[in-house]
């Protein structure tokens, strides 16, 4: 026989008290789900056809060695340098266009061009790549599988594959490995009205060359830049109708 | 003459050893696989510009072999050739099991493939890459309904019915596998409708080189070998489907050259593309098309075919797997086209030509998978009879 006994009734009432407590704690939990939910945004208020976000770069401000954008755009998503630059990812990068003819030095900077027609999207067997109805084009990592198809069918080599363990990453940027990633227009930052961390830096620390915003608002800066100044699509002959347009180069 | 089948019922110690053989060199491959999944890509030759690596280039030769490698249940059972007939059930297993060790490498070399129950139910219909999905698991449904057919005397009037249907089911494969590479806009070496046929007839002529090796590599096992006029059928078959092949090669790379955006990259893997242009010319045009040719064509002093087949036959695939190499690396290691008249560089490598150097995990995972077709073959035809019984005995007088 055990030396130590309880009283029963002390012991009932304890569990009583817990399952009390234990229930009492799921109706909480259950009223903020409910509270969350009902204050969240509806999904058609996250992203609306009605908006088309695009960008507009304009090589002529944006200088050779500055590369304000991509480490803003590091920073912000933890992309680290592994020491790896085969494997490394690169959401975006600094391209230096030297022509041939003229020996005359561009320099711009390349990301993921949120088509409106995109070959990643159009390619992805399981349809993890998609386009918002925003025209923000993102990789579903719950149903990547990891094929890279869509890197091998990206004409702007703008997606990276993650080829390794990740630690330190963002709550708003999750990454995985064997997973295709690419751009996310900073989605987060977006979706609460801020622009995308690679625009902000250029603003601040470079020469001002991005203009992000609604190409489908008529009376936006984007639009109105658009549409009294000559742009350009890279790769234009694909059709793709690009969100990421181009001017001076 | 109804026709008689046996099993691969040998004890032999060269049966043994090449069954260890191949269950080492699978386990050696999942061991690759499972290292790659665990430490991520980065531990492979692949990278974010050489994406699809020896992996791929194992896959799809295998894959395309299992289309070809039906090549004789098709003749036997479509077009008359009744001297076939015996070897219809080995052709329908070889061809599941090329499939079988091909879909394994390529699932094995996904970032995620803990997901393949995603890839079987979340499909994109605008993606070819799914299409091929139905295409693959379909093509296994189809030759293994067409393999009981052939085994059930009660199903054996729809022999030619699900012959047929195998045999267009392989040309949509074939097709789509090309398509995979066909469609890519952004890549220019990729981006041809002569995808298409080419791989249509590199299938058949790969496939029906790989049926002639490893009928070899059974007979040799059963100390039994493919009767003579068989051999010499199968023979004239592979210098044809070679030469097709050769022509279509040409036409592949001559419409390149007509071609402004893929003038540059069509001229690299020909003329200063490195080791693409010597797997190209050495491995593809001279070990894969000239050797094989001579050997089916020229030479006639050797009266034994097997010989000059089996030769033949190793060519050719050596030839292929060459051509495939080229086909899928060289179209990712040549800069991709984006700026038109000017010279690019960044830090994305940008404008240079990738250098790929495969991992012993690539090679180890691939040659795995070649493995797991041989158990595959070793055990089923140990267990039922796909083998003809009337198979010429070594050395019989």
């Amino acid at each position: 026989m055990s030396g130590h006994s309880e009283n029963p009734e002390t012991v009932d009432s304890k569990r009583r008290k817990l399952m009390v407590s234990a229930v009492v704690a799921s109706l909480a939990g259950a009223g903020l789900n409910l509270v969350e939910l009902a204050m969240a945004k509806t999904s058609s208020e996250a992203t609306s056809k009605l908006v088309r976000w695009g960008l507009l770069i304009d090589t002529q401000k944006c200088g050779n060695g500055c590369d304000a954008c991509v480490s803003a755009c590091n920073t912000e998503h933890n992309l680290e340098d592994l020491g790896r630059p085969e494997t490394d990812a690169q959401w975006i990068r600094k391209i230096d266009l030297v022509d041939e003819q003229t020996s005359h030095v561009d320099s711009l900077p390349m990301l993921c061009q949120h088509c409106e027609n995109p070959p990643c999207v159009d390619v992805c067997p399981t349809g993890a790549s998609f386009r918002r109805d925003d025209g923000i084009v993102l990789v579903d990592k719950h149903t990547c599988i990891g094929c890279r198809y869509c890197m091998i069918a990206c004409p702007y080599k703008a997606r990276s594959f993650v080829h390794e363990s990740l630690t330190n990453q963002r709550s708003w940027s999750p990454r995985g490995k064997g997973v295709v990633e690419s751009c996310t227009f900073c989605t987060h930052r977006v979706d609460v009205g801020r622009t995308p961390a690679c625009v902000e830096a250029c603003h601040v620390e470079g020469g001002g060359a991005m203009t992000f915003g609604d190409m489908m608002n008529p009376d936006s800066e984007i639009s109105l830049s658009l549409k009294n100044e000559p742009s350009r699509q890279i790769r234009e002959d694909l059709k793709l109708n690009t969100g990421v347009r181009y001017r001076n180069v | 003459m109804s026709q008689h089948y046996r099993t691969l019922a040998v004890n032999s110690p060269s049966y043994y050893a090449l069954a260890l053989a191949l269950a080492a060199l699978a386990l050696l491959g999942l061991g690759a696989a499972h290292y790659m999944e665990s430490e991520g890509h980065w531990v492979t030759g692949m990278n974010n510009q050489i994406v699809w690596g020896l992996p791929h280039v194992f896959a799809i030769s295998l894959i395309l072999s299992a289309s070809g490698a039906l090549n004789v249940a098709s003749m036997a059972s479509l077009f008359g050739r009744t001297i076939y007939s015996g070897w219809s059930r080995f052709s329908g297993l070889l061809a599941i099991s090329l499939l079988i060790g091909g879909l394994l490498i390529l699932v094995l070399d996904l970032g995620r493939p803990d997901r393949l129950i995603i890839a079987m139910t979340h499909y994109n219909f605008k993606s070819i890459f799914a299409w091929n999905i139905f295409l693959y698991t379909g093509f296994i449904a189809v030759a293994g309904i067409y393999l009981w057919f052939m085994f059930e005397r009660k199903m054996n009037q729809y022999v030619k019915v699900a012959g047929l249907v195998a045999f267009g089911w392989r040309f949509v494969l074939t097709a789509g596998t090309g398509s995979i590479f066909g469609f890519i806009v952004a890549r220019q070496f990729y981006h041809s409708a002569m995808m298409v046929p080419l791989f249509i007839v590199l299938s058949l002529s790969l496939g029906t080189a790989v049926f002639i090796l490893v009928t070899r590599i059974v007979g040799g096992l059963s100390g039994s070998s493919m009767k003579s006029e068989i051999s010499f059928s199968l023979m004239r078959l592979l210098g044809i489907l070679i030469a097709l092949e050769g022509f279509l090669v040409c036409v592949f790379f001559l419409t390149g050259l007509y071609t402004a955006t893929r003038y540059d990259v069509v001229l690299f893997v020909l003329v200063n593309g490195g080791i693409h242009t010597f797997l190209f010319w050495a491995g593809q045009a001279v070990v894969g098309t000239a050797v094989p040719l001579g050997l089916i064509f020229l030479i006639k002093t050797q009266p034994d075919t097997s010989v000059r087949l089996a030769s033949a036959a190793i060519s050719k695939v050596i030839g292929s797997f060459c051509l495939l190499y080229v086909m899928v690396i060289a179209g990712q290691s040549y800069p991709q086209l984006m700026f038109p008249g000017k010279q690019v560089r960044s830090t994305f490598f940008d404008g240079v030509v990738i250098h790929y150097a495969p991992s012993w995990l690539e090679l180890a995972l691939g040659l795995g998978g070649i493995s797991v077709v041989g158990i595959i073959i070793l055990v089923v035809t140990r267990v039922l009879p796909f083998l003809p019984a009337e198979a010429q005995r070594v050395h019989s007088s």
